[in-house]
């Protein structure tokens, strides 16, 4: 039998039951390869309960820091007899199989090209360990250090990470270094260690991950930290997966951080609120008043604020949402991974809409963007949508380090204090002065005399004042739209990548690729596999909406772009046909909306099948749930 | 229509201890339905601000949607205002608290607007006792979509197009009453002499307060069939006429033992209460709820002060936000700074 054979390149599943307590060993087992420097991306694919469902845990090494999703599996860890049978089908020929062999595995499931692997984690623990709850615990420790041993891991860094996970509660920490080295010396007696598949630190690893000293973190957190370090007071929320996590991290972090000094009490102000209509309402009160404020939510809470994101667009209040996208309505594929909001963000709420949208790709780009989200929202005076999606959100990803630049100001905007307003000779809330489509505005309580004015939805004059006029409603409209013109000039530019030979295709064609978000990182994996088989195509990240002038001239300077996307409808191509002077038909959709995160094997397998037959591909089902 | 106001006013007008006119506490010329009770409590609003000293641009007005939503257009011009979406004030007037917890907050709201689309919100707002006053301007029907009943039309009472109304009206006090609320009154648009000082005594609660005015809609429901008619609404109310004092000024005891009662506001201020018809202790939440219920069953509406609690504490003390509105930290207050950043980097390796 050929086996997998691969230094610091492979990927390991674990297929785990919800709430068996598997979630923090799993982390460990990643971390442990982080610390040795080795680019590592763990992913939780969990279902939409708290207890007894299968989950699993996926964790990619790669030499060379990819850190989308690759596509198969080298080596399974099964501890759950529930989805044995699927798991066993899902890993890679020449791969390894690990499993409870407590009980003797079923024959009818075993395959001839890949290795069996049983340890007998039941049996160990039953023996070892005397109460029920720490039998059950402890089997999950014991496959880390069965791993530590078949991988090559440093044990040392285990231990340390056991000490970091248990400070505080030292006691725990003996028995969990002990489980893990029942597991360690189990593989060592049974199997020679370590396997074919295994990690190694410096070595092969790309030099552009070996110049950072890179950091561990999920995007909601930092996204939580944008927040805080762009000043926000007030976040309000209506739980909802894959977005609490933003909140509760704010929480943390202000806690810590945004306490007054003097009295002790609360530089800030967390509500949960009785829905998302109300966190929205909120948020557009407190930013009407003068505050930073924000609120996350998903899909269906995006739904329930599309009327006041009408309103904060019509009467120009700053707003910040983060959305962190997952699949579809809430029964079902709650904790599944999409970026299907695109257009439903875009085009939020009645009238002509249009909102200003953020495309994080890293945990680094979600502070940085949550911070530049405040920023924006108060120079256009306008809602700023972020649109993240759950596997930037919840998972953890290997980052540069966050900065912050100390000389560095929020940006409030054109906002008129009560010196500038005495000084003003007319004040019109809704004048444009300056011809950019941004007016001034006021704050209440600002000035006894001058300022105020009545902020509604689309019916009033420059001054502000009630008015059914067309007239006055087709000038203020068409500001507005001038002001989304100047929006294109603030937000983030995409970013372009050329390929580095730059040849055509078989048939004449120069080729590029659009993505955003969480699709970069595959996408640019499936490209420089494909450039390894002579096909060179150059790409364009997008980082906003609006889509500036760039975005035209990358779709003008091509004759065939793929456009790649977690979602059934091609919303990002929809958004961009709908939006820039181009021929649709340039547009090749490369889609996956199967809830779990695109893969590099299928992004390069969809192009390949593309650029063979000419036409459009879409991948129906991902093939390892087929 | 465009209307134009004299800007002209007589010299001698008299002013507010802070030197304010009556004036300066007034809006735009209505656009509502002459004779429209909305337009009344538009009124009181002026009267019961000018006289409670309250700068004009300290206040901000907030409403949801409805011909009672649009009034906040015509009163206290210099105030900022919000004319927001149907049924969601209580949370943009949240959010604005929130972010500056020095103004003073006036919501105006319809009973469509309160008790239908935006009971979720009204309810929670109250449960959160969010400083604020909250109006309903309560004419059992939609105004603004031409007449169709409310949530708060009585059983009974038949709508202009000549539908009778078969649903158990919401009470939006009792409802209020019993979400905890501190302070909760009734009125009627047509009786200034109890709304005004209810307004004032409001304006001075510390936490959320609410008025529910019967305010007839002359268009839709001012008809024999309609149970919120003028001259319904006159006759069937139990009234408690009620005086209001300012901290300010020298409380003085004009009203004889035994016809009054003095009701101190957590500032120091006293509202005195004419107890005309009923013993009532304006303290007692399940008394209040009780005298609501009894009325109701007498086919008579209960008005007044009905429930205070003196020690409220408002959303702010329960959130223990800072003292400075949030609105005006610096960036040296929010912003961690890069050595902070470090920190959390370090912790994340
Ligand atoms: C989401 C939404 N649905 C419906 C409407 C239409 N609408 C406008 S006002 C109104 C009813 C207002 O009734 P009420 O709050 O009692 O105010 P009134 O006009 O009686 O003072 C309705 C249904 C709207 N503006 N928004
Ligand atoms: S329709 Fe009724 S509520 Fe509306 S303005 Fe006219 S009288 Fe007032
Ligand atoms: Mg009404």
């Amino acid at each position: 039998m050929r086996k997998l054979k691969s230094v610091n390149d492979f990927v390991v599943k674990f297929a785990n039951v919800n709430g068996s307590g598997s979630a923090s060993a799993n982390h460990m087992f990643a971390k442990a390869i982080f610390r040795m420097g080795i680019p590592v991306s763990p992913r939780n694919i969990f279902p939409s309960n708290i207890q007894g469902l299968p989950t699993w845990y996926e964790v990619r090494v790669s030499s060379k820091g990819y850190l989308g999703r690759r596509g198969g599996v080298d080596l399974m860890v099964c501890v759950n007899p529930q989805s044995m049978a699927q798991d066993i089908k899902e890993v890679d020929s020449g791969g390894y199989f690990i499993y409870d062999s407590t009980k003797p595995l079923d024959i009818r499931l075993m395959r001839d090209d890949i290795t069996f692997m049983g340890i007998p984690f039941t049996k160990i623990c039953m023996r070892e360990f005397k109460n029920a709850r720490q039998q059950q615990l402890f089997k999950n420790v014991v496959y880390v250090g069965a791993l530590a041993a078949l991988l090559d891991l440093d044990f040392a860094v285990l231990k340390d990470l056991v000490g970091d996970q248990f400070k505080g509660k030292e006691k725990l920490i003996a028995p969990n270094v002990h489980a893990m080295e029942l597991g360690y010396q189990y593989a060592l007696e049974n199997f020679s260690c370590p396997l074919d598949i295994r990690v190694e630190r410096g070595g092969n690893i790309a030099p552009h991950i070996l110049e950072f000293d890179h950091i561990l973190m999920d995007g909601n957190t930092a996204t939580a930290l944008g927040a805080i370090y762009g000043g926000a007071t007030v976040a309000a929320w209506y739980p909802i997966t894959p977005s609490t996590s933003v909140v509760d991290a704010f929480g943390k972090y202000a806690q810590r951080m945004r306490i007054d000094p003097g009295s002790g009490k609360k530089n800030y102000a967390i509500v949960q609120a009785e829905d998302e209509l109300s966190a929205m309402g909120m948020v557009i009160g407190a930013c009407w008043n003068g505050a930073r404020a924000f609120t996350a939510t998903s899909g269906p809470g995006l739904s329930l604020m599309s009327e006041f994101l009408g309103l904060a667009y019509f009467a120009e209040v700053p707003a910040v949402l983060v959305d962190v996208q997952r699949a579809g309505p809430s029964t079902g594929m709650p904790t599944r991974n999409q970026q299907s909001d695109i257009l439903a963000a875009a085009y939020a709420s009645h009238g002509d809409t249009k909102h200003i949208l953020l495309f994080p790709a890293t945990p680094r780009e979600c502070f940085d963007m949550a911070v530049e989200a405040f920023d924006l929202s108060e120079r256009l005076q306008t809602p700023v949508i972020m649109l993240s999606d759950l596997d930037l959100g919840m998972n953890d990803w290997m980052s540069p380090p966050l900065e912050w630049d100390d000389d560095y100001h929020l940006d409030r905007g054109k906002l008129l204090n009560a010196e500038a307003l005495e000084k003003a000779e007319q004040f019109g809330r809704y004048l444009d002065v300056d011809g950019d489509g941004i007016c001034y505005r006021t704050l209440p309580g600002t000035h006894p005399e001058k300022g105020a004015f009545f902020t509604r939805g689309s019916s009033r004059d420059e001054y502000a004042v009630y008015t059914e006029s067309g007239e006055e409603y087709v000038k203020n409209v068409d500001r507005l739209l001038r002001k989304f013109e100047t929006a294109k000039q603030y937000v983030p530019e995409p970013k372009i990548k050329l390929a580095k030979t730059n040849k055509k295709d078989k048939k004449g064609n120069k080729l590029g690729a659009i993505f955003f978000g969480t699709t970069a990182s595959p996408s640019y994996e499936a490209l420089e596999d494909l450039a390894e088989e002579g096909v060179s195509i150059d790409t364009m990240r997008l980082r906003a909406f609006p889509f500036n002038r760039d975005v035209d001239d990358f779709i003008n300077s091509h004759d065939k772009v793929f456009v790649i996307e977690q979602n059934r409808d091609g919303q990002m191509r929809r958004l961009i046909i709908n939006e820039c002077e181009i021929p649709p038909g340039k547009l090749v959709p490369i889609l996956e909306y199967s809830g779990t995160p695109i893969t590099a094997r299928s992004i390069a397998q969809d192009i390949r099948q593309s650029l063979s037959t000419g036409g459009a591909t879409v991948t129906t089902l991902h093939p390892e749930l087929a | 229509m465009t209307y134009i106001k004299p800007n002209f006013r007589h010299p001698n007008l008299p002013v507010n201890d802070l030197g304010y006119r009556k004036s300066d506490y007034e809006g735009s010329i209505s656009t509502l339905c002459a004779g429209c009770g909305h337009d009344s409590i538009s009124t009181a609003i002026i009267d019961a601000c000018f006289e409670s000293c309250i700068e004009p641009h300290r206040i901000a007005k907030l409403s949801g949607i409805g011909c009672s939503s649009k009034t906040p257009t015509y009163f206290l011009g210099k105030s900022h205002g919000f004319n927001s979406v149907h049924g969601r004030m209580p949370s943009v007037a949240t959010g604005a608290n929130l972010a500056n917890r020095e103004l003073t907050y006036i919501g105006v709201s319809g009973d469509g607007d309160s008790a239908s689309i935006g009971m979720g919100q009204f309810v929670h707002v109250v449960r959160r006792n969010l400083n604020m006053l909250y109006i309903v301007e309560n004419n059992g029907c939609y105004g603004l979509t031409k007449g169709q009943d409310s949530a708060t039309a009585d059983v009974g009472s038949v709508s202009k197009s000549g539908n009778t109304n078969a649903f158990e009206p919401i009470d939006l006090v009792s409802t209020a009453l019993q979400m905890g609320a501190t302070f909760v009154g009734r009125s009627f648009s047509g009786d200034k002499d109890q709304l005004e000082p209810l307004i004032k005594a409001a304006l001075a609660h510390k936490g959320f307060a609410l008025i529910d005015v019967i305010s007839p809609c002359v268009t839709f429901n001012n008809h024999e069939g309609s149970t919120k008619n003028y001259r319904r609404t006159r006759e069937d109310v139990e009234a408690m006429p009620l005086d209001f004092v300012p901290m300010r000024e020298e409380i003085k005891a004009t009203y004889s033992e035994g016809t009054t009662k003095e009701v101190c506001m957590h500032d120091g201020s006293v509202i005195h209460l004419h107890k005309a018809n009923v013993d009532f202790d304006v303290h007692d939440r399940v008394g209040a709820l009780s005298a609501i219920q009894r009325c109701k069953e007498q086919g008579r509406i209960l008005t007044g002060l009905l429930y205070m609690d003196p020690d409220s504490e408002d959303f702010h003390v329960a959130l223990d936000t800072v003292n400075k509105p949030l609105s005006r930290l610096s960036e040296k207050e929010l912003c961690p700074g890069s050595k902070v950043l470090d920190s959390i980097n370090d912790g994340l390796r």
